[in-house]
């Protein structure tokens, strides 16, 4: 506690790093994910190909990935980017089969209705089918969130300052202090971009708050 | 309609921060004014992934900054294989190294038994885009070391008494040893030296001292002004051969930024320098677990450098 | 791409106690090690939770809270704190193990829970009326109709664990993250390449023996129909909810 309240500043520099390195590709991977899943829940034949095919890059260990981007975009080797990029493949690995499922949990009754009133296909999609699959969507959006939080942390063992430099400090030196504090500000940093997407959805679907929960 | 104009805001907002994260780093800013003296000049210092390490980058950035250039520091980079690239290409300007390692990293042969050979080697092997300056008398060798009792057992001395007993001990280092002429291959050719096994483990951490004690290893790399010989009344066996050589610490840089301001900055720190003096600013370090900015501060302070 | 090509192909990289066989086996085993510790953990919980719906609140939320726990620093502190109580060759091994059950656990747990939730009330009901008590509902049919989101959970822990394995290497330990930690190391970006193609056909591999598992042990009868659109709903996303 005395070696947080001494490195309030530090801690504070690194959690802001942190969770601009964890939010971008939350954005990125979210509005790359639409599409895609779109994609997928529109041409059937698409699904397991796009689904298994982005699934299969959340495989590939995040520290691989980070030390191989400078290969695949020509940055240097400590810049925060490769770090960018990478979790971006993570949140769409995890987002596109949200998406097929979000747009999947949309009643067919009322993708019908939309169409009966005359909806065309993209103002289908953006006025009735993704509004309705925002819950579902939003549930995706926590676990990479969560997930993401996580990861940027590995990134420390390049060198790429966050969080995770406390790790890699207090590990060299025998010194539990920094590492706990490290933890403990990344479970916040997740608590907070969890509650906010959850709030974020509540926003964006007030019908469900009336319906009660569903 | 609304959720076009949402996502739609969401990549541009994506886009600026990028761009913004993109341009905040100094990259692309190679070497903007080669030679330009004064002015606002800026020095990316880089530190590679130990705490002296991290220590003398702190301490040449304290000394920089007191001569009013703008400093940043990227530090905990890795292993020398990476943080060399980055200084190669710009995204650091500045580290903290030793004449010996160094030199042998440049050229597998080069001669660093004594400090002036390394210095030459390094020099002789440095790219011309990168200079070093003034090596402090400061040196931090790696070693082999054992625990006392393994010392006892085998009768052990010098790395030389190693050799007929090594086919029964593992050996611990960083895992760069393995195929680094400055490790594993490197002792096989100079002393001869085959070991059973080498177990890969880190930088003189807290992994190698643990491995260590607890015998899952039997001798191991660390460096010679660790706190932890010490600490655990390890021996560490004398260097026959000068295989670890002289290892000065020496700033390397970007020839580029080495004006004549950052380059008296940087010799003053090194010309107080001396090993016991870095050996008690380490154990400030890692034993008393003060922060490597406040321990540089503190020097740099009581010797007159900032 | 050429060097990762190379890297692979390379027979003197497959053989010897740092070769490639050698790697797998020992990333094999730790995952192997982790899930059986999760799974003895994970399962008996979760049916116990959706068979009785007590403690579901507390154990959810402390799922959620372990998994923003990052693993790195998790790792950190448990090779601190235990390697020296520990000694001997096991110092880095369990603490290890143990930051790879903690991963693994709230996965399958939800799995468990959410599988026993599915099961149609009616199903229950009629299992009561034909007189079978508590126990016997969970074992002969809950348990057999929550099969395909147990799998889930445990799948989706199976994808993970082998993923995160890698930072075993960060601890001295062996497995499929020494070539990233190694390559890192000395940048060789062959090895590095080579170890994350291998830890993700690893993950494939795994999880398709996982497929089989499921296909023989799940019930026909609950083989995924796709009746409507909706069904896809049921899908355990591993979730914070």
């Amino acid at each position: 506690m005395n070696w947080f309240l001494g490195h309030l500043a530090q801690v504070g520099g690194l959690l802001i790093t942190h969770a601009i390195l964890a939010v971008i590709p939350l954005v990125i991977g979210l509005v790359l994910a639409i599409p895609l899943g779109w994609l997928a829940h529109r041409f059937g034949w698409l699904r397991t190909p796009l689904v298994a095919g982005t699934g299969l890059l959340y495989t590939i260990p995040s520290l691989a990935l980070f030390i191989l981007m400078p290969l695949v975009l020509g940055t240097g080797i400590l810049d925060p980017l490769n770090v960018v990029i990478a979790l971006s493949v993570y949140t769409v690995a995890l987002l596109v089969r949200t998406v097929v499922d979000g747009l999947g949990s949309v009643p067919d009754d009322v993708a019908q209705a939309a169409t009966a009133m005359g909806l065309g296909g993209v103002r289908r999609f953006f006025t009735v089918e993704l509004p309705l699959a925002v819950p579902v969507i939003a549930a995706g959006l926590r676990v990479a969130a969560v997930s993401n939080v996580s990861i940027v942390s590995v990134a420390a063992l390049l060198g790429i300052a966050q969080l995770g430099s406390l790790f890699t400090d207090g590990f060299a030196r025998d010194f539990l202090d920094p590492i706990v504090v490290g933890i403990v500000a990344c479970m916040v940093l997740a608590l907070v971009l969890d509650v906010g997407i959850l709030i974020g959805s509540r926003l964006l679907t007030p019908w469900q708050r009336t319906r009660g929960a569903a | 309609m609304m959720k076009k104009k949402v996502a739609i805001g969401a990549v541009a907002v994506a886009a600026l921060v990028l761009s913004a994260c993109s341009s905040g780093n100094p990259l692309s800013s190679g070497s903007p004014n080669p030679g330009a003296s004064g002015g606002a000049q800026s020095i990316t210092v880089g530190s590679a992934n130990f705490p002296e390490n991290e220590l003398l980058a702190q301490i040449y950035a304290g000394a920089l900054t007191a001569k009013g250039i703008t400093v940043t520091t990227k530090l905990n980079i890795a292993s020398r294989e990476t943080y060399v690239p980055a200084l190669k290409n710009g995204e650091i300007d500045l580290i903290p190294e030793y004449t010996g390692a160094f030199a042998k990293y440049l050229n597998p042969d080069a001669d660093i038994s004594t400090t002036d050979a390394a210095v030459a080697a390094l020099k002789a092997g440095l790219p011309a885009t990168l200079t070093a300056l003034e090596p402090a008398a400061a040196q931090d060798k790696d070693s082999i070391t054992v625990t006392r009792a393994t010392a006892t057992q085998y009768n052990l001395k010098t790395i030389d008494d190693l050799v007929p007993v090594a086919k029964d001990l593992v050996l611990g280092g960083p895992p760069e040893w393995k195929n680094r002429s400055y490790g594993v291959p490197g002792l096989k050719k100079d002393y001869g030296l085959i070991f059973k096994d080498f177990k890969a483990l880190d930088t003189a951490g807290p992994l190698t001292v643990q491995a260590l004690k607890n015998g899952q290893v039997q001798a191991a790399n660390l460096f010679t002004t660790d706190p932890a010989i010490k600490a655990n009344d390890f021996v560490s066996l004398t260097d026959t051969k000068s295989f670890f050589g002289s290892q000065n610490v020496i700033p390397v840089l970007t020839a580029a930024k080495a004006t004549p301001e950052v380059t008296a900055a940087l010799n003053a720190v090194s010309a107080k320098l001396d090993t016991d003096t870095l050996a008690t600013l380490v154990t400030k370090v890692v034993v008393d677990k003060q922060d490597a900015s406040a321990v540089a501060a503190d020097w740099l302070k009581a010797n007159g450098l900032s | 791409m050429s060097f990762l090509w190379e890297w692979l192909v390379n027979p003197a990289h497959w053989q010897g106690s740092d070769g490639i066989w050698v790697r797998l086996a020992e990333h094999l085993g730790y995952a192997a090690i982790t899930l059986v510790l999760a799974a003895a953990i994970g399962i008996p919980l979760g049916l116990w939770i959706g068979h009785t719906g007590k403690g579901r609140l507390v154990v959810v939320n402390l799922a959620n809270g372990v998994r923003s726990v990052p693993t790195l620093g998790l790792l950190f502190v448990a090779v601190l704190v235990l390697g020296p109580v520990l000694g001997g060759d096991i110092a880095f091994l369990a603490p290890a193990i143990f930051v790879l059950v903690v991963l693994a656990v709230p996965p399958i747990l939800a799995g468990a829970y959410a599988g026993i939730e599915s099961v149609d009330p009616s199903a229950r009901d009629a299992a009561r009326g034909m007189g079978m008590n508590s126990w016997q509902v969970l074992w002969r049919v809950e348990v057999p109709c929550a099969l395909p989101l147990i799998f889930s959970g445990l799948r989706s822990a199976a994808l993970q664990v082998i993923a995160t394995a890698t930072l075993a290497a960060s601890v001295s330990l062996g497995g499929l993250g020494r070539f990233l930690i190694d390559g890192q190391a000395y940048r060789d970006y062959g090895q590095m390449a080579g170890g994350a193609v291998l830890v993700a056909a690893l993950a494939m591999a795994v999880d398709l023996v996982f497929a089989v598992v499921q296909r023989i042990a799940v019930s026909p009868g609950l083989a995924p129909v796709r009746t409507s659109r909706r069904s896809t709903r049921t899908r355990p996303v591993p979730n914070p909810a």
